[in-house]
Order: C-alpha cells, then sequence, then structure tokens
C-alpha cells in the first residue's frame, strides 16, 4: 500500500469520524432538550394536582401555624422556577421523593420493580426480532401468497387486539382451561420467599446460581407474559420489515446482483436484508419501547411486580410522587433507547457514519 | 362552463360524467376525483369490509336504546339474574351485577365512538394547524414546536396518558383529554413533513408571486393538501385509541363503573372469567372487531389518498 | 471483426410483456437479431423498449413482466431452457449487464471490493488473497490510479466516473463473453463521460467480447458500435450499419438525425421529431 494513498483513506475516515461524533452528540443534545421537557411535564403534573401537597404530609388536623410551616419548607411560596429548579436538581441527585403507599424511596422503589419489567421486555422484543424479521423477509420474498397473508392477519390482529384481553384470554386457556402453565405471578409461592434475586432478573440469577428448579418455574411463568408481548412486538416487526424489504428488492442494486449470478438467498439476506437493516433499528428501538408500554398492562393481568403495576397502583392510591417516578424512568429508558438505537444506526450506516 | 346544465351534455349517465377526461367545471373534476377514489375504494373487499364495521358502530351507537333490549345499568335482579349464562332473553348473558352484557355492549359503542369523535374532533385541527405553520414559517417556530412533539413522540402514549389521568383523577372526560394531549404531535408531524415538501413547489411560488398571502397559502392550498395523510394517519390511530381508551378502562383509570365502557367490563369480569367467561370474551371481542373494522377502513383509505406510503 | 460461424447470441421474435391493471404493456415486441463478437447498438427513446431488451436477455424481467420468445440461444446454449442453477451460472460469468448510475446500481453498505470479491467469487474457487488480487488487477484495468484506496471505499464515497468503473470492473472481473451496457454513461457528467467511454472500448477490444450498448444517443452509438438498432415502441423499426447511417432508410432514424443540433450548418428552428402512429403498429 503506497503511503499517500493510505493517508488520505486515513484521512477521510478521520473527517467520517468527526462527522459521526459531531452527529452523536447533537442526537444526545437533542435528548437532554427533550428530557428536560419530560421534567417539565412530570413538574406541571405535580403542580396541578388537585390534591393539596402540603395537607397530604401534615394531615386534615394540622393547624395553619404547622401548615404554612410545611408550606414554607416545601419551598411553595417560591417562585415556579425556583420550585422547577429545586425540582430537577433533586432528580438530577436520585431523589424522586418518598412514596406514601409503600414508605419507601421512590427511587429504591423503582430499583427493586424495573429488572422486572426489563426482563418481560428484553424476551419480548428477542421473540419479536427472532420470529418477525425471518416472517417478514419472507412475505416481502413471496409476496401475495399464504406467507404474505399470514403475516398481513399477524399484524392486523397485533395492531387490532387489546394486548391485556389477549393475555386474559392466554390466562384463561392455558393456566384455568388447560392447566398447562402456571398462573399469575414470577415464581411458585414456594420458591417465592425461598429464592433470593440478587439482580431482580429472576432468570438470570436462576441460571447463574445453578438453581434450575427456580429457573425453570420461572421460565414457565415468564412464558406466556413474555410470548405475548413477543406477539406483538413480531406483528410490528414483521410489516415493517417486509415493506422495508419490498422497497430494498426493487432497488437497482439487486438487479446488479442478479446479474453477477449471486443465489437468490445471497441476495434476499446478504444484499437486500443488511440494507433494510438501516431502517430496521430504529424499529425495533420503536418496538421495544411499546413494549415497555405494553408491559403496563401484560403486568396488571399476569400479577408481575414490575414498573407497570408500580405505575398502575400508584396511581390508583394517588401517590403522585412515586407514578411521576415511574413515568419519569419509563421516559428515560424510552430516551436511552432511542439514543442508543440513533447511535447503532450510524456505525450500522457507512453513508451515516 | 356557466351554469352546471350546461355541463351536462347528456344526463342519460352520471357515471360518464363524473368519469369523462375533460371536465367542464372544477366542481365536476372534484366530483369525478371523489368518485374515482370510490371506485378504487370499492374495489378492496378489505376495505368495504371495515367501512361496514364502522358504519355498524355508529348505527349501534345512534340507535343504542333501541337497539338494546335492557337498561346498560340497571339490574335485572340482584337474586335472579345474576352472571346467567347466553339464553333466548340475554344473548350474552348477564354480568355480576346482573346487568344484561349485550345491552351493555351496544350501549358501550356510544362511549367508544364518543372517545374517537371527540379526541379527533380536538387533535386533527391542532395537528394540522401546528404541523403546516411550523413547516411554512420554519425558523424558531418550527424548531420550538419540533422540540414540544419530540417529547411527546419520545413516550409511550399509555404511560403519559397515565400520567395525566392520574393528576385529573379517573374518568373517562380525563382519559379522553389525555389521550388528546398525546395524540396531537403525530398528526403535527406528518403535516409537517407535507408542507416542506409542497412549500418548494413552483406553484406555490407561483401564488405567492400573484401576490395571495400566507395566510391564504397555508389555509388554501398547502392545508387541503396535507389532509389526505393526516386522515389516514388519524383513521389508522382510531384503532390505536380505541385499545388505548379500553386499556385505561381496564386499568381503572378510564371510563369508571357501572359505565359500559368495553374496557372497564372486561376489568370487571375478570375476576369471574374461569366460570363466567361470556362477558370478557363479548367485551373483548367488541374491542377487537371495532379496532379492526378502523385498521381495515384505514389502509383502504391510504391506498386511495395516499398511494405513496401505501406502496410499502 | 468479422461473424463467428456460431454466432454469440440468437434472439428470434422475443417479447416482453406487463400485465398491468390498466391494461398489457407490450415493452418489447417481435425482437429478433443475432450477434456475434462484435458490437451492437441499440437506440431508442426512452419507453421505447431497449433496456428491457437487456434485462430479458439475461432473464431479468422485473414482475409483473413476462418474457417470451420463439429463440434464445447463447453460444448454444438454449436460454428459454435452461435450468435456473444454469441460468446463473451463464450470468455474471458469461454475460455481464453495466447498468445506468452507479449511484444506484452499487450495493450502498458494501465496500466497492467487497462488490467486486463477490462477483469474481460466486464463479470461481478462490481464497480471499486471489479475489483480493483479481479485484485490486481489474481496478486497475478500469484505470483506477489508486485501487488499494478504492478498494475499501463505499460507493458514496466515490464520484460517478469513478462508480462506474468500478462497476464495469465489478462486470468483468469474471471475463465474460458478452457485455451488456445500458446507457453506461447517461447519468455522468459530459467530461467522465468520454473517459468512462474510452476504457469500456479499450476492455471490450481487448478481451474480445460481444457487446450490446443500449443507449438514447444515435451519434454515441453510431461511433462505437458496427450495427445499430433502431427502436420504437418496443418494435425493431431499422438494422443499420454504423457507418451507414447518413443514409438510413426510415423517416424515424433519418428524423432522430436530423433534430440534433450541429456546428456545421445553423437550421433554426431545429426540427422537431415527427411520429407515425403507424410505425407502431
Amino acid at each position: 500500500m503506497s503511503d499517500s494513498s493510505s493517508y488520505t483513506t486515513a484521512g477521510m475516515r478521520w473527517l467520517a469520524f468527526r462527522r459521526l461524533v459531531t452527529a452523536i452528540v447533537k442526537t444526545a443534545a437533542v435528548a437532554v432538550i427533550t428530557l428536560f421537557g419530560l421534567t417539565v411535564f412530570t413538574f406541571s403534573i405535580a403542580r396541578y394536582v388537585p390534591t393539596d401537597p402540603v395537607l397530604a404530609v401534615v394531615g386534615d388536623k394540622a393547624s395553619q401555624a404547622t401548615y404554612d410551616r410545611v408550606y414554607k419548607e416545601m419551598g411553595l411560596d417560591k417562585p415556579m422556577y425556583v420550585q422547577f429548579a429545586t425540582y430537577a436538581s433533586r432528580l438530577a441527585t436520585g431523589d424522586f421523593g418518598k412514596s406514601r403507599f409503600t414508605q419507601n424511596q421512590v427511587f429504591d422503589d423503582l430499583k427493586r420493580v424495573f429488572p422486572a419489567t426489563f426482563e418481560l421486555a428484553t424476551i419480548g422484543t428477542l421473540i419479536g426480532v427472532l420470529l418477525g424479521i425471518p416472517l417478514g423477509v419472507l412475505a416481502a420474498v413471496r409476496r401475495g401468497t399464504w406467507v404474505d397473508q399470514l403475516s398481513r392477519v399477524i399484524g392486523l390482529i397485533g395492531y387490532s387486539v387489546p394486548i391485556f384481553w389477549l393475555g386474559l384470554m392466554g390466562l384463561l386457556i392455558f393456566y384455568a382451561y388447560l392447566d398447562w402453565l402456571p398462573g399469575p405471578g414470577r415464581l411458585d409461592i414456594a420458591y417465592q420467599y425461598t429464592f433470593e434475586s440478587e439482580t431482580g432478573l429472576v432468570l438470570f440469577d436462576a441460571a447463574r446460581t445453578g438453581q434450575w428448579d427456580v429457573f425453570f418455574d420461572a421460565c414457565r411463568h415468564i412464558l406466556l407474559p413474555a410470548a405475548l408481548l413477543g406477539y406483538f412486538s413480531m406483528a410490528y416487526i414483521s410489516r415493517m420489515t417486509r415493506s422495508f424489504m419490498l422497497n430494498e428488492l426493487s432497488q437497482e442494486y439487486i438487479t446488479t446482483a442478479r446479474v453477477k449470478g449471486l443465489s437468490e438467498a445471497r441476495i434476499i439476506w446478504r444484499h437486500a436484508l443488511r440494507n433494510a437493516f438501516v431502517p430496521l433499528i430504529t424499529v425495533v428501538a420503536l418496538s421495544y419501547g411499546s413494549l415497555l408500554e405494553g408491559s403496563v398492562l401484560t403486568e396488571m393481568v399476569f400479577a408481575w411486580p414490575g414498573l407497570g403495576q408500580y405505575l398502575t397502583s400508584s396511581l390508583m392510591n394517588t401517590d403522585m410522587d412515586a407514578a411521576l417516578g415511574a413515568t419519569l424512568l419509563v421516559g428515560i429508558v424510552f430516551l436511552f433507547i432511542n439514543l442508543l438505537s440513533d447511535v447503532l444506526y450510524r456505525v450500522y450506516d457507512p453513508r451515516t457514519r | 362552463m356557466s351554469t352546471p346544465s350546461a355541463s351536462l351534455p347528456s344526463p342519460v349517465s352520471w357515471r360518464e360524467w363524473l368519469l369523462t377526461s375533460e371536465p367542464q367545471s372544477r366542481r365536476q373534476a372534484r366530483l369525478g376525483r371523489y368518485y374515482r377514489g370510490w371506485l378504487a375504494f370499492s374495489r378492496n373487499p378489505s376495505a368495504m369490509f371495515g367501512l361496514a364495521i364502522v358504519l355498524m358502530l355508529v348505527l349501534c351507537a345512534v340507535f343504542a336504546p333501541w337497539i338494546a333490549p335492557y337498561d346498560p345499568e340497571r339490574t335485572l335482579g340482584l337474586q335472579t339474574a345474576r352472571l346467567l349464562p347466553p339464553s333466548a332473553q340475554n344473548w350474552l348473558g348477564t354480568d355480576i351485577q346482573g346487568f344484561d352484557v349485550f345491552s351493555r355492549l351496544i350501549n358501550g359503542s356510544r362511549f367508544t365512538l364518543m372517545a374517537i369523535f371527540i379526541v379527533a374532533i380536538i387533535t386533527t385541527p391542532i395537528g394540522l394547524l401546528i404541523g403546516t405553520f411550523s413547516g411554512y414559517y420554519g425558523g424558531i417556530v418550527d424548531a420550538v414546536f419540533m422540540r414540544i412533539t419530540d417529547v411527546f413522540l419520545a413516550f409511550p402514549r399509555l404511560v403519559l396518558a397515565m400520567a395525566l389521568v392520574g393528576a385529573r383523577g379517573p374518568g373517562l372526560e380525563n382519559a379522553i383529554f389525555a389521550i388528546s394531549v398525546t395524540a396531537w404531535p403525530a398528526y403535527a408531524r406528518i403535516a409537517r413533513a407535507e408542507t416542506l415538501t409542497i412549500r418548494n413547489n413552483d406553484y406555490i411560488a407561483a401564488i405567492r408571486l400573484q401576490g395571495a398571502s400566507s395566510l391564504r397559502i397555508i389555509f388554501g392550498h398547502i392545508i387541503p393538501l396535507c389532509l389526505s395523510s393526516v386522515i389516514v394517519r388519524v383513521t389508522l390511530d382510531m384503532a390505536g385509541i380505541i385499545i388505548v381508551v379500553a386499556g385505561l378502562g381496564f386499568l381503572g383509570i378510564g371510563a369508571q363503573p357501572p359505565t359500559p365502557e368495553w374496557g372497564t367490563m372486561v376489568s370487571a369480569a375478570k375476576d369471574q372469567m374461569r366460570d363466567y367467561p361470556w362477558i370478557i370474551t363479548s367485551a373483548g371481542l367488541a374491542i377487537c372487531v371495532v379496532s379492526l373494522g378502523f385498521n381495515l377502513l384505514g389502509d383502504g383509505l391510504r391506498d386511495v389518498l395516499d398511494p405513496k406510503s401505501a406502496r410499502n | 471483426m468479422t461473424d463467428t460461424p456460431r454466432p454469440l447470441l440468437e434472439v428470434e421474435n422475443m417479447n416482453v410483456c406487463f400485465r398491468m391493471q390498466s391494461g398489457d404493456v407490450e415493452a418489447v415486441r417481435n425482437m429478433s437479431f443475432t450477434l456475434g463478437r462484435e458490437r451492437l447498438g441499440i437506440v431508442g427513446e426512452s419507453g421505447s423498449g431497449k433496456s428491457q431488451t437487456g434485462r430479458a436477455i439475461l432473464g431479468l424481467t422485473p414482475p409483473p413482466g413476462t418474457m417470451t420468445a420463439d429463440r434464445l440461444v447463447f453460444d448454444g446454449i438454449d436460454l428459454l431452457r435452461a435450468s435456473r442453477r444454469k441460468l446463473r451460472d451463464i450470468r455474471g460469468k458469461r454475460i455481464a449487464m453495466v447498468m445506468q448510475d452507479p449511484k444506484y446500481s452499487l450495493n450502498p453498505i458494501m465496500t466497492i471490493g467487497a462488490q467486486i470479491v463477490e462477483a469474481y467469487q460466486a464463479h470461481n474457487r478462490a481464497g480471499a488473497k486471489e479475489s483480493r488480487d483479481h479485484a485490486l488487477a481489474m481496478l486497475e484495468a478500469v484505470r483506477i490510479h489508486d485501487p488499494q484506496r478504492v478498494y475499501d471505499l463505499y460507493p458514496h464515497e466515490v464520484s460517478g466516473g469513478m462508480g462506474q468503473r468500478a462497476m464495469i470492473a465489478m462486470m468483468l472481473v469474471t471475463n465474460p463473453d458478452l457485455l451488456i451496457a445500458d446507457e453506461p454513461t447517461s447519468a455522468l457528467d459530459v467530461t467522465v463521460q468520454a473517459e468512462v467511454l474510452r476504457i469500456l472500448d479499450e476492455l471490450v477490444s481487448e478481451r474480445g467480447m460481444g457487446l450490446i450498448f443500449i443507449s438514447h444517443d444515435l451519434p454515441l452509438v453510431s461511433s462505437f458500435c458496427n450495427r445499430v438498432l433502431v427502436m420504437y415502441a418496443g418494435k425493431v423499426l431499422e438494422e443499420v450499419d454504423a457507418c451507414n447511417l447518413d443514409n438510413a432508410k426510415h423517416p424515424y432514424t433519418r428524423g432522430l438525425y436530423r433534430c440534433l443540433p450541429s456546428l456545421k450548418c445553423d437550421v433554426k428552428p431545429l426540427p422537431v421529431l415527427q411520429r407515425d402512429p403507424q410505425w407502431a403498429a
């Protein structure tokens, strides 16, 4: 390799790398602005609550003097922007307030419930990706055949059936009638008090410590809710994969690949799908986010002790600090996933590098 | 040209008049375009099926008191008529309070239709206006609005709606409000994207050279062109809105019992689902059928109104 | 160049038809020609079916189109009856095609080198090193001065002319017998068109390939090819020797020729091409 050529290549790559870094910094800046917007949102909701935050602390029977003192202590006499600054700086240190219902710091509560949701949504997404992408590819390649029709029906059901109802029907059939699967919950009662999960990820901890009976029990419990979330993820991912693949397959470079005499399999999986991956990265991220949403309802159906259940029960108990903390966490996770997908897609696609 | 009758050379065939390739007036051209759209739409069986479902929903909602055999919120007898299986008297049985499930389902269509109607009425104009204005003017207006839509689009709709409902207290009105707050940004985004492509067209420049004001350009030329893709999106969104309304009802923070909202019905019946599965099955199926109807209708509309995105 | 005893390609009565909702579109009708190791130009306006002819020979008529023919024989192999496997072996290995715009015809997320290597390895059992050497040699053959560098670049990182040269390299790396060039220079800047054409010219002569050169540019084709087929509305109107184009008989060909501006004589206004519906019949 001649020196001059390697130098120019390196120079070009360096420029490209700088462009990539700039782009990522920009994306991160947008993420920070978005996070700020979310904080404004939760702050205004907290201010908007019809219940008096002072009364919630001191109780109905407190004297006017106590009330005024607490009112001052909580900083409610200060201007709005000061209150917001206090709120935001508290959030930044991980102080999400205290849950009135559980009497714990919201931050600790969230740390406890989040892994359960994370486990569920991740397995759901894995199912969705592993089944949805091949299904979408086949539907695009065999356009108009029964595979395509099947993917259309799966997609329509996914867009039209409420996840909580499908979950209930699943429980009704596989648990109540057939008794193939265990009922709601993460583990059987027998294990619930004997098994200590360190990370909160039951499957992971059980496998790590070699407690295979716990592992299989956890598998049986997670099967139905994860399959359910996986189905909705698959419905979305397969439809998007199909449409991206149809777009790629109509491109000129596919004709080039055919002219080169490549096999159909290579053309589909190596050329078309790899190009379709570029927009699919974003789709998988979106799907992961919507599974967080779906898990709220799924957790209610399956009594899954995760973030969604925590959020719902906080709302039912008008435990606003807890509810807003959970909302904020969902938002932050969402933001992080979007950021991650943006970086991944820039790294994957040479045109954006 | 001046009178409609002049443009009717032979009143024999409306079809011919509508499908002519040389319309004599703007009105004829426009009607012809609608007719052609309808012809394309009606050739699509699944779209027609969706339309039929939606029409049925509307009919059910309008004529609910006449269709439903019983009062949906009055018990048929707490001792005698609780959890009856389906029969000739109670087609879908009764629930734990002795309410007739079929009557509740029929009346539930009113809440579903009302919810999506109000959401559409509130959010479509807001989304259209914000989207077209920020797309047309660009600059700081655009930046601010798009950051706001970013915030909303970056987070799951159900969770945002839950937080809003949490602040205002449970209830169907608050649920509808919360969904509206979370629904408009998507329409604003679409309208903005369309505006950006329309804005730089030569015919817009031509209108501007003729001295048309910005407002006139936006309302007279840009909004009508954005409308079709926004309508398609709104229709497809209806299905999602139905599901979110039902989801909030199911979580107990949407419509409150004994309101016969379908999600609330599923929630109320889930504890007895093992032995009395008809309540939960029928209420759930009602949600599925209606949102399927909107999905099919939206797909069909997209094929006709927005062929660009339909190809994908 | 003279015709070999056995022609390289025989096409007899080829039709390409697209079934659309709005009715059938016949892109190519009753096309017949024979080709030796020579250069055949196909000229026509856009939509005259010239590109579809090239694709049909390779069996790459895009759906919903279908191709039928009485005879389609390449070097003694009946392409109409060949198995899909056999067809795939012929594609790339023995017949290759250079397409119009390298911006679209190269895979955007594969490096140029990887795409050339892929073409080579599809038809040759070769290791990574050998394939790479072949690809680099080929890049050099299309007069890329810095093959090592271009090898590792992605298509969007090179200019149109460079991209088209890479495309030619990719198509010729297997040493095919017949090259179809479908408007190979139309998407390029005028300044690099000549250079790309010269490279194509040299390589085709050097390797003794047959060439089908598809273009809308009549003078270019006539300077580049031995014979020219003039197409209109899917039909061949006339076949002329390139040196005899001035004496073309068909009014369409003469029309095409006449409405080109010339530096020598100033005709004002420039004649507009007259079309006779009967030609399409």
